[in-house]
């Protein structure tokens, strides 16, 4: 008990980062439960509303002023940008429809929560080797990258995978930041411009597919290949 | 441990639950009303419930046995039981060391079987189907209710519940996010295994939605008070579990009655808010389809297997 | 008085069970005397017998050399603390099983009384002779005579084609299972040749060989005790015997399965390799599960009680499993708790399920049917079976204060010291596996209630349960003997506990420390957790009588008899109340995946309405049927080796002969 209370004893910040985390993991798994679009999109904003908090905090504790600018490039990009572009994108797609889901939910967060031990557990040598690395957030890290991959696989609908895969980056961001503690600026401006220009291009894709198949279903692209 | 001043205090607990259990019913009410924008009914409305029910003259069925004659007893014992291993004003209890947390939820278990039972004694459609019902929702609730009560054991290495209880209050103040998601799929299972909306809803008896009132459809006069007064017992003890495990704060651990009195004030100002955030919660939700339980407790379960997870994950070396 | 030692005692007690048996073959249609005489005389024996495992279980270890078997292989026995306590169990349930069947035994029904009687005590005779079996050759010959004698049991009704096809399933797959033990054995004795258990206990085992060993070992014992996938045959065993002959299958039987586990996993084999455990935990998880999943959609009472019994085999395993773990890595005192939560649970499944199946057959007695949904109401018309039952039912709910609580108590204590297992994914995996544990007990719950609720309570679903009566003297005793050990075992768990201790001294070198408090159970310490079931229940009935007192001096006793009320519904008949099919909707409906299902419902024009629904096990599609589809493909290439000509068969034969000459020379 007394070493529990001493491990995580040392400082509130820290503590505030686990929170965090463990917030994060909560709605990696809600996302992967939500079946309407809609939904879906506020839980990636307020992902990464609690993306910015933790990278706010993580600046603030080992006072490195670009990681402030990381956490602006996050709440503008994908609090406010990535969303509204995306409840745009669904209005004038007009996809209302819940989502569906390829594998029954129950089954889904059973994979999810194996997920989850493994990547903690991937995560073990790797903060054994750096020793900056704060086990548990890296593995959450690992794990949201993992959940939101789950997602994209168990989504058929085109708007929900490119909401999984916002989400894997997501994960990898907060692997940066909050448990090694960021890396370099123009690494961070380098995938933010990714995400972007992946979605503009995503977004564009849409409306392609709809033209040509009339949904967004993205089981008639299994109709392109050659037989 | 076992002192005398001790068992006075468990005497003391013990009544102190059974005789404001139906206050929080109550209170709860008289919120839910406010919230709705309805004029309340009197705070003291389910104690006079009671002595009207006492008075009154117990109709049975024909063919009743004397399972269901027994069967109120036996709820209201249980409940009773559930409430003195409960600790609300003082963790050391002496009760304690006769069930720990596993063994309460056993108990609810049995409470809950006999229930079931009685129901079907008599053998009519609702009977039966408040039976199936509740017993469905009883093994949704127990693996969740189960691991949120694991979390907290193996966070206080422990599962005797005053000792868990013991090890929070005394404990700096450190944030525990296994304990934040426990205490959600905490909430979640209390609503369902105390058959509030949006699982059960207390209020109706409209015939295709019950569960727990379709089980006391029979029930009438001394019989049915004591049904009620076991399920406001039931509301009761898993709201002070609930105070106990998560904001443990304030409760007495010597001896001493200043103590217990400050636990006292501490404990009404927490049932109060409880209370009205019940109330909150039943107004913002609908009742669900029954079918749509298993998706709430399987969510609940998610929750507490989460908790125990991050548990182990950021909170152990 | 010359000095007689257990051993000694044991094998007068089974010595006076073949006696009675071959006395029930000379009178095979007197019924008087089989019931009245023999079969009291069989019970006798058990108690003997339970009483003598209670003093192996406390005392020394004893071994005998029988001048039996071969000329040069003699039947060694051996008696210890293990072998004690599954005396005790088949000693303490027989008994009651035995006093049941002197008043359940009917003339005309099934095979002649005597016969029965003999195969029944010859199975009794043979299960205490495989615990106190110590070589490979008395062992597999007791076995055996345990498969065959309990093969005769099933098959006692044999007029019926049913329970001729179950029969035969059980046999062929006890002898499938007799073969891996035998193979188990053979990896066991190493290469020395020596089949006695004293010379295998000295071999070492590479961690390859254990493994084989102890893969063979779990698919012998495993697939008699009911282990998925090797559960097939227990559903449809175990209800088509006589329900005296029910109650032992699955109350002790399957125990004598998990007795051999144990001979071979902690005492036999000497390596232990940790993810054996795993194995064993998760296979002994999915059983739980799937047996009670299985077991709340079931309509037929028999069927119902066999699928509980693989659930309650499942917790076995599954402590078994946590066992072998804790002792692979050394956790000697979390590997004595996990122990006892098994052993513990083995001796409360002996007696609430055998007192279960001897219920049920008393109503079949009394009713001549045995589908639930044409039963209902019987705590009327038998109050005796229905309240005696309600014990069960309890215990096997596994609410407390009754037994089935302790041993699941225990279990999900051994569960919460998983996180402190060495190992990076099982610190993790199990804690949440326990879900899967809590799952199985609170299914458990729903089941018995179904069970109860719809043979004992609720209105008569059919016109003759009318005439239905209690049960007879004989039957009411066997029934109050095992309720009896159901409610003591639930009260004394320390006792009990202590009892065990002796045989995880035995087999993990350590013992659950319960020094001097009688009162509260503490299997780790007092400060950890703690428990006591006589005070629960003190409480419980000290506030229900005083409730009773109260209300009656402060308001009134009065009480008024009146049609039920169901919401003023004004016609009521029996027929609405849910039927087993019902009642077992929220679980087919949850757990959909795991069943297949056939479902015929009537369509709102249909004048005489019907719904169907079927229910099977997805591992006869998945494993059994192919593979009997395998077996007949061979067979039939084999069959093209028949030609009718005496001339070919004797040239196959001349073709062997030459050919093992050539190779043997």
């Amino acid at each position: 008990m007394s070493s529990t209370q001493a491990l995580l004893a040392p400082s509130l910040p820290s503590q505030l980062i686990n929170l965090l985390a463990a917030v994060m993991l909560l709605i990696a798994f809600a996302m992967l439960a939500q079946r309407r679009v809609l939904t879906l999109i506020n839980l990636f904003a307020v992902q990464g509303l609690i993306l910015t908090a933790s990278t706010l905090l993580v600046a603030w504790t080992t006072s490195q002023p670009h990681l402030y600018w990381s956490a602006l490039i996050t709440l503008v990009l994908k609090v406010l940008v990535l969303p509204l572009i995306l409840h745009r994108l669904i209005r004038k797609l007009n996809v209302k429809w819940d989502v569906e889901t390829l594998i029954k939910i129950p089954t889904t967060m059973i994979v999810g929560i194996v997920l989850v031990i493994l990547s903690f557990n991937l995560a073990l040598p790797i903060s054994a080797l750096s020793g900056t690395v704060a086990r548990g957030t890296l593995g959450i890290a690992i794990a949201i990258v993992l959940l939101a991959f789950l997602m994209m696989i168990t989504r058929s609908k085109a708007v929900p995978q490119v909401i999984g895969f916002l989400a894997m980056e997501n994960g990898l961001f907060f692997a940066a930041t909050s448990a090694t503690y960021g890396m370099p600026m123009v690494v961070e401006l380098g995938i933010a411009l990714d995400v972007l220009i992946g979605m503009v291009i995503l977004g564009v894709f849409f409306f392609q597919i709809r033209e040509r198949f009339d949904s967004l279903d993205i089981r008639h692209l299994e109709k392109l290949k050659e037989d | 441990m076992t002192t005398l001043s001790g068992i006075v205090l468990q005497f003391f607990e013990l009544l102190l639950a059974v005789l404001v259990a139906p206050l929080l019913t109550g209170w709860v009410n008289v919120c839910r009303a406010w919230m709705q924008n309805r004029s309340a009914p009197p705070v003291l409305t389910p104690y006079r419930v009671l002595l009207k029910l006492f008075t009154k003259e117990p109709v049975l069925a024909y063919n009743a046995s004397s399972l269901f004659r027994i069967t109120p007893y036996i709820l209201f014992g249980c409940m009773c039981l559930a409430a003195a291993i409960v600790p609300t004003l003082n963790i050391n209890l002496p009760i304690n060391a006769a069930a720990d947390a596993i063994a309460l939820v056993g108990v609810f278990a049995l409470a809950r079987v006999f229930m079931a039972l009685a129901a079907m004694d008599i053998g009519t459609a609702f009977g039966t189907l408040g039976a199936r019902r509740e017993m469905m929702i009883g093994f949704l609730a127990e693996p969740a209710l189960l691991i949120v009560l694991f979390t907290s054991s193996l966070i206080s290495n422990t599962t005797s519940l005053s000792s868990i209880v013991g090890q929070m209050a005394r404990m700096d103040l450190v944030i525990y996010p296994s304990l934040a998601f426990a205490g959600v799929a905490y909430t979640m299972v209390s609503l369902a295994e105390n058959a509030r909306i949006p699982v059960d809803n207390p209020a109706t008896h409209l015939e295709l939605t019950m569960i727990h009132e379709a089980m006391l459809l029979e029930y009438s006069g001394r019989h049915l008070a004591l049904m009620e007064w076991a399920a406001s017992l039931k509301l009761f003890t898993y709201s002070c579990m609930g105070i106990a495990l998560f904001v443990p704060f304030g409760i007495s651990d010597g001896d001493s009655w200043a103590g217990v009195l400050v636990a006292l004030t501490a404990l009404a100002f927490k049932l109060a808010l409880g209370g009205s955030l019940l109330a909150l919660i039943e107004t913002m939700s609908a009742k669900m389809r029954i079918f749509r339980a298993p998706e709430f407790l399987g969510t609940a379960f998610i929750l507490a297997v989460l908790a125990m997870l991050i548990h182990l994950l950021l909170e152990t070396p | 008085m010359p000095n007689v030692t257990p051993l000694q005692n044991i094998l007068v007690v089974v010595m006076l069970w073949l006696a009675v048996g071959l006395a029930g073959l000379a009178f095979p249609r007197n019924l008087r005397i089989v019931t009245k005489l023999l079969f009291p005389i069989g019970a006798a024996g058990a108690l003997a017998l339970a009483v003598s495992g209670y003093s192996a279980v406390t005392g020394a270890v004893d071994t005998l050399i029988l001048p039996l078997g071969l000329p040069d292989l003699p039947f060694h026995l051996r008696l210890d603390a293990l072998s004690g306590f599954f005396l005790m169990l088949l000693g303490a349930v027989g008994t009651g099983v035995s006093v049941y069947a002197a008043g359940y035994l009917r003339a005309g029904e099934a095979s002649a009384p005597g016969v029965q009687c003999f195969f029944f005590q010859v199975f009794l005779a043979s299960m205490a002779l495989v615990t106190i079996a110590n070589d490979a050759y008395a062992f597999m010959v007791f076995w055996e005579t345990m498969a065959l004698s309990s093969y005769f049991l099933v098959v006692s009704d044999h007029e019926q084609p049913d329970i001729r096809r179950a029969a035969f399933l059980y046999l062929l797959m006890a002898h499938v299972g007799a073969v891996a033990i035998l193979l188990c054995f053979g990896v066991l004795q190493g290469g020395t040749g020596d089949y006695t258990f004293d010379s295998m206990r000295g071999v070492e085992h590479t961690p390859f060989w254990g493994t084989v060993a102890f893969a063979l070992a779990l698919a012998g014992f495993g697939g008699k005790a009911g282990i998925v996938p090797l559960h097939v045959w227990l559903p449809e065993a175990h209800p088509a015997a006589p329900s005296p002959a029910s109650a032992l299958l699955s109350a002790v039987m399957l125990k004598i399965a998990v007795y051999g586990f144990l001979r071979i996993m902690f005492d036999l084999l000497d390596t232990s390799v940790w993810w054996w455990g795993v194995v064993v935990l998760a296979l002994g998880l999915i059983t739980a599960l799937y047996g009670v999943i299985f077991s709340a959609v079931q309509s037929d009472m028999k069927r119902l009680l066999a699928w509980s019994s693989i659930e309650n085999i499942g917790f076995i395993f599954a402590g078994l499993g946590l066992a072998i773990t804790f002792r692979a890595y050394g956790m000697g005192a979390l590997a004595a708790l996990a122990l006892t939560a098994a052993l513990y649970h083995s001796l409360n499944h002996g007696f609430f399920k055998s007192l279960l199946f001897l219920a049920t057959g008393s109503v079949l007695h009394a009713t001549s049917e045995r589908s639930l949904g044409k039963l209902g109401g019987l705590i009327h018309r038998m109050p005796w079976v229905a309240w005696l039952a309600l014990v069960g039912t309890l215990g096997i709910a596994g609410v407390p204060p009754l037994n089935g609580f302790v041993s699941e108590w225990m279990l999900l204590q051994a569960f919460l010291f998983t996180p402190g297992l060495p190992h990076p994914y099982l610190n993790m995996f199990i804690p949440v596996a326990t879900a899967v544990a809590v799952l199985a007990a609170a299914l458990a719950g729903y089941v018995m209630v179904k069970f109860y609720g719809v043979v004992f309570l609720g209105r008569p679903r059919e016109e003759k349960l009318i005439e239905a009566h209690d049960a007879g003297a004989w039957e009411k005793i066997g029934l109050a003997w095992l309720a009896a050990g159901c409610v003591l075992l639930g009260l004394m768990p320390v006792a009990v506990v202590e009892l065990i201790g002796n045989i995880t001294r035995l087999l993990v070198g350590q013992s659950l420390g319960n020094p001097s408090n009688w009162l509260y159970l503490a299997p780790i310490n007092a400060e950890r957790s703690s428990y006591s079931p006589l005070l629960l229940l003190t409480v419980v009935a000290l506030v229900a009588l005083a409730t009773w007192m109260l209300v009656r001096y402060f308001f009134h006793g009065r009480i008024r008899r009146g049609p039920a009320w169901d919401c003023g519904f004004p016609a009521q008949t029996s027929r609405m109340q849910d039927t087993a099919e019902g009642f077992g909707q929220p679980v087919r409906v949850v757990f959909e995946p795991f069943f297949r299902m056939q479902r015929e419902l009537p369509l709102p024009s249909d004048q005489s309405p019907r719904y169907r629904v079927t229910v099977d096990d997805h591992f006869w599609y998945w494993i059994y049927l192919p593979l009997a589809r395998a077996t007949e493909f061979l067979s039939r290439m084999a069959s093209k080796l028949q030609q009718g000509r005496i001339s070919i068969y004797l040239l196959y034969s001349f073709l062997t002969l030459i050919a093992l000459l050539f190779f043997v020379r």
